[in-house]
């Protein structure tokens, strides 16, 4: 029977997409705070932008997560400790970030908001970078021994691949930042957003893209090079989109962009999950790395249930902050002081 | 030290801060949810000042919760993959469903509810702070389930070496879980209830040291008002009311996890009968509890341990409801233990070094006895502070006294010394495994599991010290950031959560009665929106 683990392994990919997707923007806008708002002001007007969402993006990599050790056992094993140094590294970026974000504006110093802003944009950059070299590994593998367990030093991860999905995760983050804010912001900061977007486009997906491109070709079929085509066009899509100051659109296509890229990626390689650089024979597939269909069976009816229960009070939450952000909503900050 | 030794201490330092954070965002979140409903019934100006103050303290400690989450949901495959390996068909599931069901909810509405004030309908506001509230409950008992099946296999079979879920409903109605379930959140609830009658007690006790509040002849509070720092009379009523709510939080959670406590404690005497005797460092068999036993718990000649007092009958009474059954000592329980699960380390690769050495069944004595103490000791210490705190205060105010003060302040830490320790305890006490067999002869006996071979055979011993140092000295940075801030806007009072109080300040707190229209965007321009920014970030 390899339906459920095939069904799981789409939700699995689901789940990652989902959190690129969602995530990406907010991520990107952490490292903007540095990059990109130029007064305090303005970096205020980026916080308030992903304020109200960016932990129920962030529960998508958690879910993730947990899903991957539900449906998956064996691959969440052997990838996590495969993957030590970088997760330990990821799993602190992410939480200097969230600290950032809620204690950044919770005292009334220079000094405070300073090391916050550096917290949450390297916070960002880092898990960015180190979530697409989790995910190239991913795809193109680790050395595995038939127990499924690293052979090689904590280092052995590192390849030209990881840096290259570092790249290309923390490079789509940044695009679909400066898109996110020229959607969510008013005034100066949605100009430069739009300037910049247009200028850095091409450049930004070029290493998703070289990604897609190689796991396409080293495993590819039909179906992925027409994926891999839509995600062209989306990118193509996007610069002429936000070019013309169709700016939902432009936001839009670039979901296309990533959408069918990491689709084509996670079809690509299915259906080996995780594969072994030693044997081909250690590898894990779909088959070998899951659980019964029984455990498969109740996570399906669970997120029959918790899937689109999340995706409506999700979409409601954009909804209800669906207005820009600009600097007149800014209020000036306030010191808190003994009584 | 082995790489075994520093998996387990990196997961018992990210557990048990994890664990200081969850327990107040549980209590804390409850009870602003409660207070926001007071105020949504009754339009009392305290309650509204007591929602945001206590939200924003919530606020503060929650990021925290959620940061530190992330470590631990990831966790199990960093350093501990043979672990993963071996219970991911059953562990895995309700992990899964506390992040889709549980936390998404959470999450997604605790920012509906920071973001949401006067823009969202005053009702749809108030739904998002319970639905985050009756979500983090939730949250609790999945993790629970996850970890109730650690203390008590139940819903599988063995297939190849390897337990496979069969009946997902045993592990969600497990009865270990049942009971860990309340006693776990009435300790959450009885943090919530020190650390409001702690804060409280600090600005009652300083409105009357700045001359604010003084009493009469009788003892009884004359309220003043110092309008320059935003201390009125509607204060006062914030302070004494949080601080009675607190008390009486307090105490009802303490009967609460009495109640509980001891039905999981005769659970535990059939489930784990080592780890209670391990907790009364009971060597031989008897029926009396031990309060003071003296000896080197440590050492593993269990004949040294002499119990210089003890009530006779009560250990019987904690274990079966009668005063004369005997319970089971370490000595007579080794041998039944070797006799089930081996005398020797099993000859698996897996274990390495340790294979076919022998096995201690004995915890760590001195952890599993002090720690059910503490707990124990703590729990009814906050209680009694509570209930003298609600005959203290019956006149409307504190005592003029510093001390009383410092102490009650000093209280907070009680229920969370009382949490940890008993975590610590259980945790502790079903070592040496991970996975603690069910002796039950009608159940699985053979579904077990060694710590010893449950870490990452391929992570490195470097890379262990790598992580251990790098989460614990972040930690500690954090806490002390989070501390000080804590104490910054508890000092700072109502207005450290609504400048808008303070005079020289636009705005007033009457504006916040009218409804959102639902649909204004992040602020709307001037002082409103400017306010909601001013709660959130």
């Amino acid at each position: 029977m390899e339906s459920l683990p095939t069904l799981w392994f789409v939700m699995i990919g689901f789940f990652f997409t989902g959190y690129l997707f969602l995530e990406g923007f907010d991520l990107g806008v952490g490292m903007l705070m540095k990059l990109f708002a130029r007064s305090n002001t303005e970096r205020r007007v980026l916080l308030n932008t992903i304020g109200p969402v960016w932990d129920g993006n962030e529960v998508w990599l958690i879910t993730a997560g947990a899903m991957l050790f539900a449906a998956f056992p064996h691959w969440y094993a052997s990838l996590l400790a495969g993957l030590y140094v970088p997760l330990v590294l990821v799993l602190l970026a992410l939480i200097f970030r969230a600290v950032g974000f809620e204690y950044r504006g919770k005292a009334d110093s220079d000094r405070w908001r300073a090391g916050w802003d550096w917290a949450i944009a390297l916070g960002s950059l880092v898990s960015a970078f180190g979530v697409g070299a989790m995910l190239a590994v991913t795809t193109t593998g680790l050395p595995l021994d038939a127990n499924g367990d690293r052979v090689g030093g904590p280092f052995v991860w590192l390849t030209g691949y990881a840096v290259l999905g570092g790249l290309a995760v923390t490079g789509f983050c940044l695009i679909h930042a400066l898109a996110f804010l020229m959607l969510k912001t008013d005034g100066e900061v949605r100009h430069r957003a739009r300037r910049a977007l247009c200028r850095w486009l091409p450049l930004g997906l070029v290493p998703l893209a070289a990604w897609a491109l190689l796991v396409v070709l080293a495993h590819g079929k039909a179906t992925t090079w027409a994926a891999l085509a839509v995600a062209a066009l989306g990118a193509a899509a996007a610069r002429l989109l936000a070019g013309r100051g169709l700016e939902g659109p432009a936001f839009a296509a670039l979901g296309v962009f990533l959408l069918a890229g990491a689709g084509a990626i996670f079809a690509a390689v299915y259906p080996t999950v995780l594969p072994s650089t030693v044997d081909p024979a250690f590898s894990l597939t779909v088959a070998n790395a899951s659980s019964s269909d029984y455990t498969l069976g109740v996570m399906s009816v669970v997120a029959l249930f918790g899937i689109p229960a999340v995706l409506a009070y999700q979409i409601y939450t954009y909804w209800v902050f669906r207005k820009r952000v600009g600097p007149a909503h800014i209020p000036a900050a306030h010191a808190v002081r003994p009584q | 030290m082995e790489a075994l030794e520093i998996a387990r201490w990196q997961f018992g330092i990210t557990t048990v801060y994890h664990f200081l954070m969850v327990p107040l965002t549980i209590g804390l979140g409850l009870v602003v949810a409660s207070l926001q409903t007071a105020w949504f019934v009754t339009g009392g100006e305290q309650y509204l000042r007591m929602t945001k103050f206590w939200g924003k303290l919530f606020l503060i400690n929650f990021i925290m919760g959620v940061a530190t989450g992330l470590v631990q949901e990831f966790q199990f495959g960093l350093a501990w993959s043979e672990y993963s390996r071996f219970v991911g068909d059953v562990f895995g599931a309700p992990l899964a469903m506390e992040s889709l069901l549980a936390f998404f909810t959470e999450s997604i509405f605790l920012g509906l509810w920071i973001f949401g004030w006067q823009r969202l309908p005053r009702a749809v506001h108030l739904l998002s702070i319970w639905a985050a509230t009756l979500a983090s409950i939730g949250s609790a008992y999945f993790i629970l389930a996850a970890n109730s099946w650690m203390q008590h296999p139940v819903g599988v079979e063995m297939v190849d070496g390897r337990p496979v879920l069969v009946d997902i409903w045993a592990v969600l109605t497990n009865n270990t879980l049942l009971v860990a379930f309340p006693h776990t959140v009435l300790g959450a609830f009885s943090v919530a209830g020190g650390f409001l009658l702690g804060i409280a007690w600090y600005h009652l006790w300083k409105r009357r040291r700045d001359g604010i509040d003084t009493v009469d002849a009788g003892g009884r509070v004359v309220v003043g008002s110092q309008p320059a720092t935003g201390r009125d009379a509607a204060d006062h009523k914030v302070w004494l009311q949080s601080l009675r709510i607190g008390a009486v939080v307090a105490l009802v959670s303490f009967a609460g996890v009495s109640l509980t406590g001891d039905v999981q404690a005769k659970l535990m005497f059939q489930q784990q009968p080592m780890k209670m005797a391990a907790a009364e460092a009971a060597c031989h068999d008897g029926t009396g509890f031990s309060v003071l036993s003296v000896g080197d718990l440590g050492s593993q000649d269990c004949d040294e341990i002499v119990a210089v007092i003890e009530v006779p009958g009560l250990l019987s009474f904690l274990a079966n409801g009668d005063f004369t059954t005997e319970v089971k000592g370490v000595n007579t329980l080794i041998p039944e233990y070797q006799e089930r699960y081996g005398t020797t380390v099993p000859e698996n690769p897996a274990y390495g070094e340790r294979a076919g050495q022998p096995v201690d069944y004995v915890p760590v004595m001195e952890v599993t006895y002090w720690g059910f103490r503490i707990m124990i000791t703590f729990g009814m210490l906050a209680a009694a502070a509570a209930l003298v705190a609600l005959w203290l205060v019956r006149k409307g105010t504190v005592p003029a006294s510093r001390w009383l003060m410092r102490l009650a302040v000093l209280g907070i830490l009680a229920p969370f010394g009382a949490n940890s320790a008993g975590w610590i305890f259980t945790e502790m006490g079903r070592q040496p495994f991970v996975v603690a067999p069910n002796p039950d002869p009608n159940g699985i006996d053979d579904v077990f599991m060694f710590t010893a071979a449950a870490v990452s055979p391929g992570v490195s011993l470097p890379e262990l010290v790598f992580s251990l140092s790098a989460f614990t000295l972040v930690y500690l940075a954090l806490l002390v950031v989070e501390v000080k801030l804590l104490a910054a806007y508890c000092r700072g009072g109502v207005p450290a959560a609504m400048p808008e109080l303070l005079p020289g300040h636009g705005g007033s707190s009457q504006d916040r009665h009218d409804d959102g229209d639902g649909g204004s965007g992040p602020g709307t321009g001037g002082k409103d929106g400017g306010d909601v920014l001013a709660f959130a970030y």
